[in-house]
């Protein structure tokens, strides 16, 4: 029975996999089409302007720049997922409503697979490297469908897309290893806790990337603009204004933190139970704190005069590359004690 | 982008009009470069010498220069610093094995390294986390934090306890701006009023103030937030503090118990013993644990042969009192016993093994732990053997639960379970030393002064012994019979007095951070202007102190709902803040 689901599980996933492929093209072409749109004469407008806009219909319009959020229009609001975004990419909407068509019916196979996995080995489908990144990719790609709910950041699927497919494709290659049975060390509730948190945080932390990523690229062509140099990655210009996906990327990375922080403490907790000591500067205990200290500083950063902008976002960009770090590689090559990969060497 | 440019002008003329109004805006209590500091001069405030301001100020004196100094460390930009170097600092310790962690590491790093080693050694960077450089960058960020806290938690407290501040002359400039005519028949004081109701009912703390033209309500909420970042940080250094503590006043212990075997909790009953620096090792708390069984179960599966599915130690506990209980000790479920944790950390194998004389009289049994060197248990051991024979004799023993051979060729053990157990010995005879009064591990045999007998150096070869087999030792000096083997428990003794302090400050690290990141402060003014005609015009305007993505639905929702209070209609949106 165990083999039979777990190779069920396991054929899924190379569906997924591949449906995830299709959709990362789709987002491209979509992105494309935006470049090519852009340049023409009547370029469309950002989100946020549309958003200003229909603030000033209602009122006499807002001063804080800083506040204003990318809120889907209240049109677009009741037909989420699909019915485009009203006039802000007119012809490119088909090829984002197929994208988003395609990654949602992967999704819901990924989870198939990834509830399987859990069916098949009795237990929580994140207990080692393989799993954790079934599940993790899984939160992630639903972080960004959810995200959707309430932001049009579907431009963004590009991204976040291509590093799930990229994420996908390592973990199959590198990590995969067959249902085994726990070992005593992880037979706790703390795994359910510590771990699933662990992988929200890390999903809010990708999402995060993408969205600095975006804000950097936006800043660099909004700098040029101000300087009159030629037009570059003219798609930007389809993209929310560089404040907006700053403000966007802080929300979101700062659930991250919060995430990381709780994870932090629970393992410490497990760790007293488990090990004898709350925190004996193991590896992973290092490079959790590490990513942590990062983020901190990314937050403080926000607080600091000079700060703001490009330079904060690239502190959320080296700390998303640590949590990359934390997971492939110390995991597998560093000598501690969270050596759960599975894998022998 | 052109309106990029006048946003961001227009934000900061936001909060630069924020202070003119408000003299006692956080503002002048943040550090000089936060976000959301007013810098009446202009200029990039924190960056220069301590020379930056007027060409008067050129000359500081001994006070000035601490005092700028202090500034400096305070600093916004100071504790970016730290907090990115602590990052950076805690790498190298990930990168070569710590003392603490990993002491084996450390020693089979200095003979792979032998020329890193001594270099690395002088800079501390086998004990990273307790370095003179990473524990300067620590202090120093804890310091910066001091200096930061204790102006906020005095200007806290009084903002804790005093009225929001005078409503702004103008409030167009304001986030979420919006005017609208008040309906019939309402004057401007009902009007605000009603605002004040409305205010009051969504958690602002209120005050109205009445000019000659216009009565208005000048409202603030969130003071949560500051009362959260600020527990945050003090939890923070509460931790720091706590964990220094704990490790002056914890300790730690290890012992080995052999199945049937008790052993009593005192200072010399442990085979080690690490106590913090204040701790009485001779006073220990008294209790005593006996080893019944230890049951180990292995994955019989082709996929995960040999892993361990279940460790399970059970044992008869006696308190301090004399009362005793039965319970298990596993992995993930210590035993607590006067304050103490026990912990199953490690599991072996002990062989039994009798010496006899010539004779064939028995001169000493001894249950011999050997300490696992993979993960089928094939294990290692020293057996020493002082009195009864014609000679001492040294032993370095090699047990294997299930004996094997590896693909190269190599006895070892190729399963943890007991299905074939042999001990192969290597004797050795001569003085062992043990009454030279130099303590010695039972754990090596030092064959400087000592014969190979029996080994691959030696005429006669190792011993290699089933259970019940008896081998005679060379040279006539008698026997060794291999009896049984049993199992041992490797067990953590710790005491940390603090740690549920730790956990108290964790908690509040935790939830200080909720509150300091989600609940939102902010001003809002309510403002009614009566015309010459009688007729009476609403403002609304509100101010962001902090990271407030939802300001401007929150002004808006206050319109409405303040609109719905005024006309006795209710209006949908009024909850959620989304337009009707």
């Amino acid at each position: 029975m165990t083999e039979t689901l777990s190779t069920i599980s396991e054929i899924a996933i190379y569906v997924v996999m591949g449906l995830y492929v299709v959709a990362t093209a789709l987002f491209v072409l979509d992105l494309a089409k935006r470049s090519s749109q852009a340049s023409a004469p009547a370029a469309v407008r950002s989100a946020v302007e549309r958003r200003a806009e229909a603030t000033a219909a209602v009122s006499s319009g807002t001063a804080n720049a800083s506040t204003a959020t990318l809120v889907r229009p209240a049109t677009a609001t009741a037909t989420v997922g699909g019915a485009g975004s009203g006039p802000a990419v007119p012809s490119s909407s088909k090829m984002l409503r197929a994208a988003m068509t395609v990654t949602t019916v992967a999704w819901v196979i990924h989870l198939a697979s990834d509830v399987l996995r859990g069916v098949a080995a009795h237990r929580v489908p994140w207990a080692n490297m393989w799993e954790f990144s079934l599940t993790g990719t899984l939160v992630i790609v639903g972080l960004f469908l959810a995200a959707n709910l309430r932001w049009d950041i579907r431009w963004i699927g590009t991204f976040i897309m291509g590093l799930v497919c990229v994420l996908l494709m390592i973990a199959q290659v590198r990590y995969y290893v067959p249902v085994v049975p726990l070992p005593p060390p992880l037979q706790s509730y703390w795994l359910v806790v510590h771990i699933i948190v662990a992988i929200f945080g890390t999903g809010f932390f990708a999402l995060g990337f993408a969205l600095s990523a975006a804000q950097i690229a936006q800043s660099w062509r909004e700098k040029r603009a101000a300087a009159s140099l030629p037009e570059a990655l003219p798609f930007l210009k389809t993209l929310p204004d560089a404040l907006t996906l700053e403000n966007l990327s802080y929300r979101v990375n700062i659930i991250g933190f919060i995430c990381w922080t709780f994870t932090l403490i629970a393992g410490a907790i497990w760790a007293e139970k488990a090990w004898g000591r709350y925190w004996g500067w193991d590896t992973k205990e290092v490079w959790t704190f590490i990513i942590w200290v990062i983020y901190a500083g990314y937050i403080h950063a926000r607080a600091t005069r000079g700060w703001r902008g490009s330079r904060s976002a690239w502190l959320a960009i080296i700390g998303f590359a640590a949590v990359m770090f934390n997971f492939g590689i110390v995991n597998v090559f560093f000598h501690g004690l969270h050596s759960y990969s599975g894998l022998t060497n | 982008m052109a309106g990029l440019a006048a946003e961001a002008a227009a934000h900061t003329e936001t909060l630069k009009r924020t202070a003119q109004f408000d003299r006692t805006a956080a503002g002048d209590l943040l550090p000089s470069d936060h976000i959301d500091t007013i810098d009446a001069g202009g200029e990039d405030a924190g960056g220069d010498g301590p020379g930056g301001g007027a060409p008067g100020q050129l000359r500081l004196g001994p006070l000035g220069w601490v005092r700028w100094f202090w500034r400096q460390l305070t600093s916004m930009r100071t504790a970016l610093f730290l907090l990115l170097l602590l990052a950076l600092a805690a790498v190298p310790g990930s990168l070569v094995p710590q003392h603490l962690s990993d002491p084996n590491g450390v020693t089979q790093y200095k003979i792979d390294h032998p020329v890193l080693y001594p270099i690395l050694d002088k800079l501390q960077v086998f004990d990273t986390y307790s370095s003179a450089w990473f524990s300067a960058i620590y202090l120093l960020l804890f310091v910066s934090l001091v200096g930061c806290i204790i102006p906020r938690v005095k200007h806290h407290y009084e903002a804790l306890r005093a009225q929001p501040p005078r409503t702004p002359f103008r409030l167009n400039r304001m986030a979420g701006f919006r005017t609208v005519q008040a309906p019939e028949g309402v004057d401007a004081a009902a009007a605000v009023a009603a605002a004040q109701k409305t205010l009051k009912a969504q958690g602002y703390r209120t005050v109205v103030f009445e000019g000659k033209r216009e009565v208005s309500v000048s409202a603030e909420r969130g003071y949560l937030r500051e009362t959260g970042n600020l527990v945050f940080h003090i939890a923070l250094l509460g931790m720091l503090v706590v964990a220094g503590i704990g490790s002056g006043f914890g300790w730690t212990a290890q012992r080995i118990v052999t199945v049937g075997q008790t052993f009593v909790d005192t200072n010399v009953n442990l085979d080690s013993f690490n106590p913090g620096r204040f701790v009485d090792g001779n006073n220990l708390p008294a209790y005593s644990v006996q080893l019944n069984d230890l049951t180990v179960k292995y994955d019989t599966s082709a996929n995960a042969l040999g892993e361990p599915l279940d460790y399970d130690a059970s044992v008869t506990a006696t308190r301090g009192d004399g009362s005793t209980y039965k319970t298990h000790i596993k992995v993930n479920h210590p035993l607590l016993i006067e304050g103490t944790n026990v912990y199953l950390l490690g599991n072996g194998y002990a062989p039994v093994l009798t010496f006899r004389d010539p004779s064939g009289k028995v001169v000493g049994q001894q249950t011999v732990p050997f300490l696992a060197q993979d993960a089928d248990l094939t294990s290692q051991g020293v057996v020493k053997v002082s009195d009864g024979l014609k000679k001492q004799l040294g032993m370095i023993g090699v047990f294997m639960p299930t004996a094997g051979r590896s693909a190269t060729g190599q006895l070892q053990s190729t399963y943890p379970g007991l299905t074939n157990p042999r001990v192969s010995l290597t004797v050795f005879e001569g003085d062992l030393g043990l009454n030279s009064g130099v303590p010695q591990s039972v754990y090596a045999l030092n064959t400087d002064k000592l014969t190979q007998i029996a080994g691959p150096t030696a005429k006669t070869p190792a011993l290699d012994l089933g259970v019940g087999q008896t081998a005679q030792l060379p040279g006539g000096l008698g026997s060794v019979t291999f009896d049984s083997v049993v199992r041992y428990a490797s067990l953590d003794i710790h005491h940390d007095p603090t740690q549920l302090w730790v956990l108290t400050f964790a908690a509040l690290i935790f939830g200080g951070l909720l509150t300091a990141l989600f609940v939102p402060r902010r001003r809002m003014w309510v403002k009614a202007k009566t015309d010459a005609s009688g007729g009476v015009t609403l403002e609304y305007a509100g101010l962001a102190r902090g990271e407030d993505p939802r300001l401007d639905e929150a002004v808006e929702a206050l319109a409405s709902a303040h609109r719905a209070r005024l006309t006795g209609v209710a209006t949908p949106g009024e909850f959620n803040g989304t337009k009707a």
